[in-house]
């Protein structure tokens, strides 16, 4: 029924639903995201761990607004909020800013929360005590670490200090009382994000969170080949630094990047969304089948 | 050794010299960011928690810890007096290691003693032994059907609560694990 939802609130908006396949020949390249390889008799794919390459692809050849709703996979990942495969929801809009998109982040929560509480008969929608209802907080990175953690981000160029400080200190703040938009990333965390025109230390980049549990990461789109290139060459060095594999450049991605308009998008995990407004305490149990079930 | 991904609870391992337990852990991930896994771990010798996050990848180190049949001799002041029924080494443990598993230490009784390396520090009684009583309000006779209780304190101090038709004659089963009564034995 909440996949059901979905759409009907995107398709209401005007978004065309896309099918983009899950078999690619390079499944994202971020620095702490591992993918599922699958080979065949001479050949190699990836299962894709989001589907924003081919996404932007048909957004470069004409279409405005898209979402797709489909199976993600992401290796080593397990959890009460981890599993290596998932439901994500992806959406996009040519010649928006991430703010537009951070507002129909909103719009949807507040949406399936309404709908959440209808279908169960008004029972208390469980959210954990988050309130969703419009607008949502927005705060920095650098906000959000000098109110939580006390300290600046600026001191924290080391990214094991950066993400340690943030998953036990800042993270279960983010969201204990109302939904928050956590943006303005910096700038080396941010692979396929556009850096903030007025200050390019940081990415147009925003994380969505309810009740201490992220929910979404969007940004608005960087749109030069040259840039973009560098950055994927860029992280996987940084991969290869450290012993993990690396992934093919998706050349014909990098081609039709030169034609994508200004276009900003999000991806946000269904399952935790669910978990959420289900009151469940981990992903598995909305999950008819998690990765220990088979 | 073991890797984060091995983390779950009950397992120990060893950090600065002491041994863990692990009683609680979440796998932590931002999205876009790199792994790790939160953790409460219960120092094994002073029972104290302490948070520790670990890093996706990092190795931990097993606690080399043994599980040893021993025979209780005797308390001796704050010290319990144990003998290992293989080697015949006697070892001791205080009354702070042992915690309330002091209640259930009978002369001569066997145990399993948990060895962290060469040091004691823990003492795992039967399930279940069986206790004298030393203080308890007469039975009532009629009273089989044990739903109401009243307090009674058995040979090693330990407070039990007990059906209002146990005597002072009755030797009790009592379950170490909660440390309820369980039965009447028969003598």
């Amino acid at each position: 029924m909440v996949l059901r939802a979905i759409r009907q609130f995107f398709d209401e908006r005007g978004f065309v639903e896309v099918d983009t396949p899950l078999l690619v020949t390079s499944p994202g390249i971020e620095e702490h995201i591992e993918a599922f390889s699958v080979d065949g008799p001479g050949t190699r794919r990836y299962l894709l761990t989001s589907p924003e390459f081919q996404m932007k692809r048909l957004l470069a050849s004409g279409l405005g607004k898209i979402y797709q709703l489909g199976h993600c996979f992401r290796a080593d990942e397990t959890g009460i909020h981890h599993e290596p495969e998932f439901t994500m929801l992806e959406w996009y809009r040519a010649e928006a800013p991430f703010e537009t998109v951070m507002r129909d982040t909103e719009e949807l929560v507040v949406d399936l929360a309404a709908k959440t509480k209808r279908w169960r008969n008004a029972v208390h929608t469980n959210l954990r005590g988050c309130d969703v209802e419009l607008p949502w907080v927005r705060e920095t990175v650098s906000e959000v670490f000098a109110k939580h953690a006390q300290v600046s981000v600026t001191d924290l160029e080391d990214d094991e200090l950066f993400f340690r400080t943030y998953v036990d200190t800042v993270e279960p703040r983010l969201g204990e009382n109302k939904a928050t938009f956590v943006t303005h990333w910096p700038a080396r965390m941010a692979s396929l994000a556009k850096l903030d025109p007025d200050d390019n230390q940081v990415a147009q980049r925003f994380e969505g969170y309810i009740a201490g549990i992220e929910l979404c990461n969007g940004f608005t789109e960087l749109t030069d080949p040259v840039e973009q290139r560098r950055r994927f060459t860029a992280t996987n060095e940084k991969r290869k630094a450290r012993g993990a594999a690396t992934y093919p450049i998706d050349e014909k991605f990098l081609t039709d990047l030169s034609n994508l308009p200004a276009a900003a998008g999000n991806a946000l995990g269904v399952d935790r969304l669910l978990m959420l407004l289900m009151g469940e305490r981990n992903i598995q149990s909305v999950m008819p089948f998690s990765n220990a079930d088979l | 050794m073991y890797e984060t991904s091995d983390i779950k609870k009950g397992l120990k391992i060893t950090m600065d010299g002491a041994p863990f337990v692990v009683v609680e852990f979440q796998f932590v991930k931002p999205g876009k960011g790199q792994a790790f896994t939160r953790t409460k771990l219960k120092n094994m010798i002073t029972g104290a928690v302490l948070d520790k996050t670990f890093k996706s990848g990092e190795k931990l180190e097993k606690a080399d810890l043994e599980s040893r049949e021993m025979q209780f001799l005797y308390k001796d002041g704050a010290m319990f007096v144990f003998m290992d029924t293989q080697s015949y080494e006697q070892i001791q443990l205080s009354e702070e290691d042992i915690g309330d598993n002091k209640y259930y230490l009978l002369d001569g009784m066997s145990v399993d003693v948990l060895m962290y390396g060469e040091r004691p520090i823990d003492v795992t009684p039967p399930t279940f032994v069986e206790l004298s009583i030393l203080e308890t309000e007469p039975g009532f006779k009629g009273d089989t059907s044990g739903n109401t209780t009243k307090p009674a304190i058995v040979e090693t101090g330990l407070k039990v609560n007990v059906p209002l038709f146990v005597t002072m004659e009755d030797v009790l089963k009592i379950d170490t694990r909660t440390g309820e009564y369980v039965e009447r034995v028969k003598k």
